[in-house]
């Protein structure tokens, strides 16, 4: 199948395999930072192929795992009311909040919908007037100018019915926190393909010489995602610290200007709470104030006071790779994909549902 | 002079349609019977009496509620027929009678439903079954579009009863084509995505080759149709069901391209996706090939093939699933449903 059997192909695997294992001379540990392709390496088992020295370590990159739980509250809170349809992805119905979750929510009879794309959400609006109608928008600089541009055609096409709660995040902020972490261990990052794509890897440098890091921006696939770390691999074991780009087949370094452009019109960047992380500075989309009547927080109030966030779940410390999925005490036996603790156990792109679904136990 | 009362509108199922007097009796009278026409139909009485042989009884029983209920490559009706006749085929079962319960909601098309029962008719005609008994309730409207079947079949068997516990170290596992076909044609009909390829559904009775493998003398173990959990689910609940150790080699397992292609976009993992007409066979490796040589002669059984073999009793049991690259992970069972992808 065109643009996916060709980074997939055995003998391109073995070779640049191979070449990993004859750069290798000392110890790595590296860090892919998109869900994405911690799904792929889970999945393909690449790991497995790799030389013992090279620990990977999974990052922050799952939009549906860094949510904060009182988002979550937030929008179950929402979906609550009367007369209102909340739509959200998927994965988001299924993350559990401090008492609840939405998909349990919908069988007690709220209305929810699991959209596929932000044009659902307006067709949605305007096929029900009468109804409050919030979208529930998560995810990094991938999903942001999609669903900016569903606020911008609200705007102009006068759907007031409509409304968002924004949970974007911006990726680059939360590498900066983690390296800024006494205590990491990153040594290179695979910075995620697709964010990239969106937001170019100008700002990359900044990080990659201030952290003195090598930084490769990485597809998906498995061919792509050993060419990164093989390029990774190659800057570390020459004491080289720069940005490279192993995926330019979708990147360019000043990145999609059209969806820049986008993002900047309808949303301003605040800081943002992320879940198990905490607060990072600058690292958070919100509505504009021209577009905050579209703003469901603002529209939907709610105490946050009364909520409970605690339950043992480590998803903060697998977030920043300080843990692995299975170092956590509840991994697989009290926390499994049928009842979650955490928003890792949930979605695809979370580290722990990657670990439950592909590996052995340890 | 026009009835100042407004009647019932002729073309739509009304809840007198469930009320068990006139109009319960004018649609038996005027769907069910012309279309599923036999003697034991045709004395509307309570049960039917069917003569069988007493100790070779295979019974079993299926719902369906299938949403879009009509999809390509088949329909909810179809659907009810096959899936049961599966159920039966897999137990080595000549599939004889079938009941047939329908629940259908209040505004549902007069003209869908006849669509529907000659969909099941066809179905049932050309695998030699009748559909023997039935009834019919009517509930209140939602959208007007619901309608909901159980089927429940009975088979006499072959030979000897073929179960899970009969599976055997060395046995070869045989799919008997590709996969994911159904789940990817009702899903993408069900919320209107236009691949450019189509998606058709595999839905079809694998009665046939399985009688012609038993007719032939291959010495079947276990047989499993894959439905809804796909080819991963019924792999893991047969290991666990003989408490086996599966190897299986990923790149043997045949996925067409439109459903990978649909599968990649929509982040759904094929292995995981239901099938209407497909299942794996365990038997032993010496009878393999002439296993797949008879499958292929079917048009369900075309892409037939060995996907993996059973490796030894395990605790606990585990499928593993090798890559083309070497290196291995173990299938689970589904959870919940795949849901797309955010990007």
């Amino acid at each position: 199948m065109k643009y996916i059997d060709e980074f997939r192909q055995p003998h391109l695997v073995q070779k640049l395999v191979d070449s990993i294992h004859q750069i290798t001379t000392k110890p790595w540990t590296i860090m892919e930072v998109c869900g994405g392709q911690t799904h792929a390496i889970v999945k393909f088992g690449l790991q497995e192929l790799l030389p013992k020295q090279i620990r990977l370590i999974h990052g922050p990159g799952c939009p549906v795992c860094v949510t904060p739980i009182h988002f979550i509250d937030h929008a179950i809170f929402i979906a609550a009311q009367p007369n209102t349809i909340l739509c959200s992805y998927g994965d988001m119905l299924r993350v559990p909040g401090s008492f609840t979750d939405l998909l349990t929510m919908k069988a007690k009879g709220s209305d929810i919908r699991m959209i596929h794309s932000p044009s659902d959400v307006l067709r949605i609006a305007q096929d029900y007037p009468e109804k409050q109608v919030i979208f529930f928008a998560v995810g990094f600089e991938t999903t942001a100018p999609a669903n900016a541009m569903a606020i911008y055609h609200a705007q102009s096409h006068r759907i007031h019915n409509l409304s968002m709660l924004s949970a974007h995040v911006l990726v680059l902020p939360a590498m900066e926190l983690l390296m800024k972490s006494p205590d990491h261990v990153i040594q290179g990052f695979l910075a995620a393909g697709h964010v990239c794509t969106v937001s170019g890897y100008q700002q990359y440098h900044i990080l990659s010489e201030r952290y003195r890091i090598p930084v490769v921006v990485t597809g998906f696939e498995p061919l792509d995602i050993l060419q990164g770390i093989y390029l990774c691999i190659e800057q570390l074991e020459n004491e080289k610290c720069k940005v490279t780009n192993q995926y330019n087949r979708s990147v360019q370094e000043r990145g999609n200007l059209f969806s820049l452009k986008m993002i900047e019109k309808v949303f301003q960047v605040v800081d943002r709470e992320w879940r198990g992380i905490g607060k990072i500075p600058s690292s958070g989309l919100d509505l504009k104030k021209e577009f905050q009547m579209f703003d469901a927080a603002l529209r939907f109030p709610m105490d946050r006071s009364l909520l409970d966030t605690e339950n043992g779940c480590i998803s903060g410390l697998i977030l920043q790779g300080k843990k692995k999925p299975n170092d956590c005490s509840l991994f697989g036996n009290l926390c499994t994909p049928e009842k979650p603790f955490g928003a890792p156990m949930v979605s695809t792109e979370g580290a722990c549902s990657a670990y439950y679904q592909y590996r052995r136990k340890k | 002079m026009n009835c100042p009362i407004s009647q019932p509108d002729p073309q739509i199922i009304t809840l007198a349609h469930g009320s068990g007097g006139q109009q319960t009796s004018q649609l038996i009278e005027e769907v069910f019977i012309p279309a599923f026409f036999n003697d034991s139909l045709a004395m509307l009485h309570d049960g039917a009496f069917l003569n069988l042989p007493s100790n070779k009884i295979v019974f079993s029983t299926d719902s369906f509620v299938v949403q879009p209920i009509f999809f390509p490559g088949g329909d909810i009706g179809k659907l009810a027929v096959t899936g049961t006749l599966n159920d039966l085929a897999m137990c080595g079962a000549k599939p004889l009678y079938l009941s047939c319960g329908f629940i259908i909601e209040e505004g549902f098309l007069q003209d869908d439903l006849k669509r529907i029962v000659a969909s099941m008719k066809e179905e049932a005609q050309k695998n030699g079954v009748q559909i023997v008994t039935g009834d019919t309730k009517v509930i209140e409207r939602h959208n007007g579009q619901n309608i909901f079947i159980n089927t429940t079949g009975i088979g006499v068997r072959f030979g000897v009863p073929i179960y899970p516990g009969k599976i055997q170290q060395g046995d070869a596992i045989i799919i008997s084509g590709d996969i994911g076909r159904h789940g990817m044609a009702v899903m993408s009909k069900r919320h209107e995505f236009s691949f450019s390829s189509p998606l058709i559904s595999d839905c079809a009775c694998l009665f046939p080759i399985v009688q012609h493998l038993l007719q032939d003398g291959i010495e079947i173990h276990c047989l499993r149709d894959l439905t809804r959990g796909g080819l991963a689910t019924a792999l893991v609940e047969l290991a666990e069901a003989s408490n086996m150790h599966f190897e299986m080699r990923e790149n043997a397992i045949p996925v067409s391209d439109p459903v990978r292609s649909a599968c990649e976009i929509l982040g759904f993992d094929p292995l995981y996706v239901a099938n209407e007409g497909r299942f794996v066979s365990f038997l032993p490796p010496s009878l393999a090939e002439k296993a797949i040589s008879i499958m292929q002669r079917y048009e369900e059984g075309i892409d037939a093939r060995i996907i993996g073999f059973v490796q030894a009793r395990s605790t606990p049991p585990l499928v593993v699933l090798k890559n083309s690259f070497g290196s291995s992970r173990n299938l689970r069972r589904l959870n919940g449903d795949q849901l797309p992808r955010i990007c």
